[in-house]
């Protein structure tokens, strides 16, 4: 870890106004920008000890979860969670849970209940990866920490590494449960920045690596996450996230997948499919969607749904498995989330 | 699961709480660096990014202009530190690689040692330091092109010590049934929650050093040779140790470093290294292969065992654990014969894990098992019946040997009658069920130990030894037997342990420490009662009672002290000389007249989804015999452990390793596997009445590591019925059952 300012902020404008004060280029890898946003620090101090983050200057901002931006609200129409709110709140809120089951699902499959009591869910969207090279300096190969140095994952081992979305210049996958749920309810973003508010929908937060596996998201230096919307869409409540993983809690997903459906009888009449642990970014699955749309979800659906999801999918030493095990978990939360009573 | 500890049977003491329980909950206890030295300089350690190769140039300007910095040890700096002996157990080196380059022997070896007056700064100033290395292609493991496996002259000079009996080879090939099959073992580290730290203080010439230890005479001994002064100059403690498992046994190279560091600063130093580095600057269980052939008649006995291992080592260091020593002996085998190859490779020195040789190797001849009762289509259980023997295949007699009473008793606590054998029978809705088992065992160790014990006529017992208790239950069970033995209540017996002030104790490996040093009180406690004895029954005007109060004034004396030696049978007479000088000596196992082992048997279910292929285990039951047991609370705890790393050790640990690099990828607790709560649901645990009264004066066979042995065949064999896939190389993954 390397000396720091630490400031502290009370307000999402005045976090904004604090973080513009140093100038940041829109190019720089997002690991690299100076300033830094501190909310629950589960994943910065982290990173700043394992020297991967040497931020200039550290922007505390839990004081504003004692505003709205702390809360929860649940209203008929949908629900508004305040980025400061932790997870374990949002987890725990009964009508969370009632209403919107996947997204307490995805919460409270993740991490441990320490963490979860910490962490902010506007940080935990922005979890960075578990790729170990990116995680460990020595290796001098990590397009995302030093762009154009190259890929050790992509030789090296990659048994966790992403098989959608991937790029010959990064394979990292992304590490969260909560963004695979909130894409499958149609969520939006809120963020403020230097030049005002503005909204986006969630799946668009994150880049797929391409080029420039540096560029992480579409947040401009400074920008700040304050809130997510979800409208009570009619597949809120039929919705479930399931994780498969090699130890029943505390741990990353092999695969996992966020599933929300509208049944009409037998029929579905609407789907949402997200992807994890598979995928670079968090994976929306619209072609497995199209393939049940409008279907009886029989075998033949499951399986059309299944090869559609993988179809692109591109394999590596060790991460071949993820293909097969990520149809079958998305066959198997398709089936458990038809079942469900609503 | 049965949550208290288990009724003591026969030959079984009470289950008293730990002696050192409050402390530890409470904080009260003070690990080594705990303890507080005035004005402490903080080390971090810079390791080397490659395996193999030299570094070119070291840039220590930006970690030097580091505010705080005081000093950065490099190769130059230590050239006055020598060379110490590698040897395995204690005795001498954790690794024969010491210096810090210019040569580059494995991933993460120590390169430099910065020192600051706080730990920040010397960790900023680590990763400051800028170091560019002419890095050669290493070979990782097993099948490198450049790994170096033993001649066959090697390998047949081993296998002149290893077991053989009959014609092995002509056994196998007139068997009626026959299995062949290979089995592989992963990379594992120990991962104590302690993590490796040092404190090193010079008052003059004497060296104080506190460091988590499971042998302190040894790390005494070796320090001094080291650095080239009188071990009497040195005194290492170490009271408390957070987990060791074999990893704190060795001198590794951290501490010559850290003393050398603060006799250069004029300053005490103060280092806790990170747990990325504990996996390089320590040792590790290393990957091993098998190949078994089994030949047997058709009623299930075996005529032929033939075991070869292959064990992966460094480049320097021939360390080997050759398991098939125990594996050879476990039934009652018509033909054997045993071979072990050791290959070379650009890796840290690996070295004692919790059971060294029988995890892998009992773990490849409890699969065989397995797969031999399938071939004959008999009960698994039924086929170690079939081969149960009192001899092996030597000829060689067991001092005594429970392992059908621990079967049949952890078979009916399981309700094993109740399973049905085709794979893939059981199942409960989405999840297909498995039922496996199969037998735990390990050589019970002697080893040599001193002891003092003092009396007061208060009836106050003091015990000191330098032993070790590792979280493995010593100081309760010390205390327990002085109490026992003196005729006092538990609470006024006072322990003292890991320190070399006082007389020393064997080292805490090889489950050897209850009998070693039980069998040294014992001895002590009786030379107290002699003098007690010897007392006049009366004295003019004395007090005539049989109070401890009234003998010692008969006596005419404020306190009786007692230092006493114990060698077991068949011990050196210097035994305890050279465990002054650091030296331990392990006898007994299968080294022995007879045959020494704890057994045991152990049963688990697993669960495996039908569809998505994870793997659980809801419930485990394991049923031991190990002679005399001390205290059933610590015995069962320490097998319950045992049983829960087990099933870490089949389904989670695994040091994943970059082939290219020979560098370790999973070095944090986040990546390197290891059971929640959440996956350990029910484990229960039998203890088997047994006697011997062979193996040590207190008749207790040592049992910390008997409980992980096995597990992970039970697990694989587990598997395979409830999936019909048998899984020959550890972890167990999930993808290895997608199929």
């Amino acid at each position: 870890m390397r000396p720091f300012h630490y400031e502290r902020a009370a307000t999402p404008a005045a976090a904004v106004k604090m973080a513009g004060t140093t100038p940041m280029s829109p190019d720089q890898p997002s690991v690299a920008t100076p300033v830094q946003y501190l909310a629950g620090g589960t994943n910065l101090l982290d990173m700043m000890k394992i020297d991967v983050m040497r931020p200039d200057r550290v922007v505390d901002i839990n004081a504003i979860a004692e505003t709205r931006h702390g809360g929860i609200e649940v209203s008929d129409d949908g629900m508004w969670l305040g980025a400061l709110a932790r997870m374990a709140e949002v987890a725990e809120h009964a009508d969370v849970k009632h209403r919107f089951p996947v997204i307490a699902q995805s919460l409270t499959l993740a991490a441990s209940q320490q963490l979860r009591n910490m962490a902010s869910i506007g940080g935990n969207v922005l979890q960075r990866t578990r790729c170990p090279y990116y995680r460990d300096t020595s290796y001098a190969e990590c397009n995302k920490r030093d762009p154009g140095s190259g890929c050790a994952a992509l030789g090296g081992f990659n048994r966790m590494h992403a098989v959608l979305g991937t790029s010959k210049a990064c394979i990292a996958t992304y590490p969260g449960d909560f963004a695979q749920a909130l894409i499958a309810l149609d969520a939006r973003v809120e963020i403020t920045g230097a030049h005002g508010h503005r909204s986006m929908a969630f799946a668009e937060l994150h880049r797929r690596p391409d080029d420039e596996p540096h560029m992480e998201t579409r947040l401009a230096p400074g920008e700040l996450i304050t809130a997510f919307t979800i409208a009570a869409l009619p597949w809120a409540r039929r919705s479930k996230y399931l994780k498969i993983r090699d130890r029943e809690s505390y741990e990353f997903a092999l695969a996992s997948a966020a599933v929300a459906l509208d049944m009409d009888g037998d029929i579905v009449r609407e789907a949402r499919i997200a992807l994890g642990g598979v995928a670079t970014v968090p994976w929306r699955a619209s072609a497995a969607e199209h393939e049940i749309q409008g279907k009886r979800l029989d075998e033949r659906a499951l399986a059309a749904a299944a090869e559609a999801a993988f179809a692109d999918a591109r394999v590596f030493e060790h991460n071949a498995f993820k293909i097969a095990l990520g149809k079958r978990t998305l066959t198997r939360a398709l089936r458990e989330t038809a079942a469900m009573e609503t | 699961m049965a949550r208290a500890a288990p009724k003591p049977q026969a030959n079984m003491g009470p289950p008293v709480p730990r002696y050192d329980g409050r402390a530890k909950v409470t904080g009260d206890a003070r690990y080594p660096s705990d303890v507080p030295v005035a004005s402490p300089a903080f080390a971090f350690l810079v390791t080397s990014a490659i395996a193999k190769g030299r570094i070119v140039r070291m840039d220590l300007a930006a970690a030097q202009a580091v505010p705080g910095v005081l000093d950065i040890l490099t190769a130059e700096d230590t050239r006055e530190l020598k060379h110490v002996k590698f040897a395995a157990g204690g005795a001498g080196a954790s690794t024969s690689i010491q210096g810090l380059g210019p040569d580059i022997d494995h991933d993460g070896q120590i390169v430099a040692v910065v020192l600051a007056d706080s730990f920040e700064a010397a960790r900023e100033a680590a990763h400051k330091v800028d170091i560019t290395y002419a890095a050669e292609e290493p070979a990782a493991t097993f099948d490198a092109t450049n790994a170096r496996e033993e001649s066959p002259e090697e390998v047949g000079e081993r296998a002149k010590k290893l077991p053989k009996a009959g014609d092995a080879a002509a056994a196998l090939a007139s068997a009626e049934v026959t299995i062949d099959a290979q089995y592989a073992t992963p990379a594992q580290h120990h991962n104590a929650i302690e993590l490796f730290t040092t404190t090193a203080l010079w008052s003059g010439d004497e060296l104080t050093i506190y460091e988590p230890s499971q042998f302190v005479f040894g790390l005494k001994n070796n320090l001094a040779e080291r650095l080239g002064i009188d071990a009497e100059q040195i005194r290492v403690v170490s009271p408390y140790v957070g987990g060791a498992f074999g990893s704190k046994a060795q001198m590794t190279p951290r501490t010559a470093l850290i003393a050398l560091a603060a006799r250069r600063l004029g300053r005490p130093v103060k280092l806790v290294s990170t747990r990325d580095q504990a996996f390089t600057i320590s040792t590790y269980r290393a990957e091993t292969r098998h190949r078994i052939r089994m030949g047997a008649r058709r009623d299930g006995r075996i005529t032929a065992f033939i075991h070869e291992g292959w064990e992966l080592t460094s480049r320097p260091d021939p360390y080997s654990v050759a398991g098939v020593e125990d594996s050879a002996r476990m039934y009652g085998f018509g033909a054997v014969e045993t071979r072990v190859t050791l290959v070379h490779a650009d890796r840290n020195t690996p070295g004692f894990m919790r059971s060294p040789p029988v995890v892998p190797y009992i773990y490849a001849l409890e699969s065989a098992m397995d797969e031999l009762a399938l071939e004959l289509g008999m009960d698994p259980v039924e086929l170690r019946r079939a081969n149960n023997s009192m001899r092996d295949a030597t000829g060689k007699e067991w001092s005594s040997r429970s392992l059908m009473e621990c079967y049949d008793e952890a078979a009916a606590a399981f309700g094993w009658k109740e399973r049905t054998a085709r794979p893939g029978s059981m199942r409960d809705g989405d999840w297909l069920i498995g039922w496996g088992c199969a037998t735990a065992a390990y050589p019970t160790h002697l080893g040599p130990s001193a002891v003092r014990v003092r009396l007061t006529p208060a009836g106050e017992v003091r015990v000191q030894v330098a032993a070790h208790d590792i979280g493995t239950g010593l100081y309760t069970v010390l205390a327990q037997l002085a109490a026992d033995e003196l005729g006092v209540p538990l609470d006024m017996v006072r322990v003292e342990l890991g320190d070399t002030a006082l007389p020393p104790g064997i080292v805490a490996g090889g489950s050897v420490s209850t009998a070693a040093t039980g069998s040294a009180l014992v001895k002590a406690c009786a030379a107290i009662r002699e003098r007690l004895t010897a007392a006049p029954a009366q004295t003019t005007g004395g007090p005539s009672g049989n109070k401890l109060e009234d003998v010692f004034e008969r006596l005419g004396i404020g306190a009786i002290e007692e230092y006493a030696e114990f060698i077991p049978e068949g011990g050196k007479p210097d035994a305890i000389a050279s465990l002054y000088k650091g030296k331990p000596a392990l006898g007994g196992g299968s080294h022995g007249e007879k045959l020494m082992y704890a057994l045991g048997a152990e049963f688990v279910e697993v669960r495996v989804h039908a569809l998505t292929r994870e793997i659980r285990v809801p419930r485990i039951v394991g049923a031991f015999a190990a002679g005399r047991i001390m205290n059933t609370r610590t015995a069962r705890s320490q097998l319950m452990g045992g049983m829960i790393w087990g099933i870490s050790s089949a389904l989670h640990e695994a040091t994943e390793i970059d082939r290219r690099h020979a560098r370790y990828i999973n070095d944090n607790l986040a990546d390197y596997l290891m059971p929640v709560n959440a996956d350990i649901r029910d484990v229960e645990v039998i203890l088997v009445p047994e006697e011997d009264s062979e193996v040590n004066p207190i008749g207790a066979k040592g049992l910390g590591e008997l409980g992980n042995v096995g597990t992970a065949a039970a697990i694989t064999n587990a598997v395979h019925h409830a999936t019909g896939v048998r899984i020959r190389e550890l972890p167990v993954r999930l993808e290895k059952l997608l199929g």
